[in-house]
């Protein structure tokens, strides 16, 4: 297995970092299998909001990530710093059943030293036979002092192509953080 | 680029493997690849520690948890568990990552991944995640324990080294390789 760094993405205050087939040297499409986004540090400005993901699909071109619907598992394992509480625990509340808002994948603080890092791969978004796959490992700083180790994983329930994926938080800007995207082949 | 390799060492009843160059700023991200870990004495669990600088006491503070699937070899067992011994809570202590350590037949071992991210930035906390898979014996009954563990080492200082060792004991054999991800 060999990994190809396509494109790499630094936030500044930003509203969002999406990667567009097409543009910017971003390559989307059959030349790779699997395409892997490895985010480090994401630092969201504002407190206690959820770090997401959506896509768009090639028949929504430049659309508003709305649109794609998104069938999903979410659960996580989580540890107070004082001790207070262990737990793995199925989260209801950050799952999705065709749903086609965006896809959470961990709620960080912004504490100057909170953050949330981890890998999402994304299998075959090019395919126009089969719903597009994906899976996710993350840990974040929760804004209560918590680590959590959340997996999240579904399919985009849509035969149609997917070339443009985006990640921000639930409000306000992304503060500070790299999305690095890979082909994986 | 993708993973590039930077060092590995193999383990020959050494109480400890350091890694004490190549982890600064040039990458982003870190993995290290554990293969056939074996302790020599039975059931010491593998684990993680880290420092700064130059230092060597590797007692950085940890937040962490842990959990693991497992499934036994005669379809009598499976489980999935949150591991309330294995976890931290601001604690110093070597992280473990390894649900067991074999050191009995030659073909069981514990093999999986660490990943450290920006270990140089000098903001965040430093997150961590790791997966090990342990063929695992008690009694005469054999399971896969698939242990996953994550978390953050709670210090803005930039981290510069990585301890590998054994909760009991030396490690036996195993192979650890270190790659920097871009």
């Amino acid at each position: 297995m060999a990994k190809t760094l396509i494109k790499s993405l630094t936030a500044s205050s930003s509203s969002s970092l999406d990667f567009v087939d097409g543009t910017s040297d971003v390559v989307m499409d059959n030349t790779y299998p699997v395409y892997e986004f490895h985010f480090v540090n994401m630092h969201p400005a504002t407190d206690s909001v959820s770090f997401s993901f959506q896509v768009n699909a090639t028949d929504d071109a430049g659309g508003d990530y709305d649109t794609s619907t998104i069938q999903s598992t979410y659960f996580a394992a989580r540890h107070y710093e004082n001790d207070a509480a262990a737990a793995l625990d199925y989260n209801t509340g950050f799952d999705k059943a065709l749903g086609t808002t965006y896809q959470v994948l961990g709620e960080a603080g912004n504490d100057n030293d909170q953050s949330i890092s981890g890998v999402l791969a994304l299998y075959d978004p090019s395919s126009t036979t089969y719903v597009k796959h994906f899976t996710v490992s993350t840990n974040f700083s929760h804004p209560g002092d918590i680590t959590r180790n959340s997996f999240i994983a579904g399919y985009i329930n849509d035969t149609t192509a997917i070339d443009e994926i985006s990640f921000k938080f639930s409000s306000g800007n992304i503060d500070a953080g790299t999305i690095k995207m890979f082909g994986v082949s | 680029m993708g993973l590039t390799f930077i060092s590995s060492q193999t383990a020959s009843s050494d109480s400890s493997l350091d890694f004490t160059s190549g982890i600064d700023s040039t990458y982003n991200e870190y993995l290290f690849t554990i293969v056939n870990y074996k302790p020599v004495t039975d059931e010491s669990k593998l684990g993680f520690q880290v420092d700064t600088g130059t230092n060597t006491s590797y007692g950085q503070t940890i937040t962490s948890t842990s959990w693991k699937a497992g499934h036994a070899e005669d379809d009598g067992w499976s489980v999935l568990s949150y591991n309330g011994d294995e976890d931290q809570a601001q604690g110093t202590a070597l992280q473990r990552i390894s649900y067991s350590g074999e050191s009995g037949s030659n073909e069981m071992t514990s093999s999986g991944t660490l990943t450290l991210y920006a270990p140089s930035d000098g903001t965040y906390v430093k997150h961590f995640t790791a997966r090990v898979n342990t063929q695992y014996q008690s009694g005469s009954d054999k399971y896969a324990i698939d242990n996953f563990v994550a978390g953050y080492v709670n210090t803005t200082t930039a981290l510069t080294r990585v301890r590998f060792a054994t909760t009991s004991g030396n490690i036996l054999t195993g192979t650890f390789a270190l790659y920097g991800v871009s």
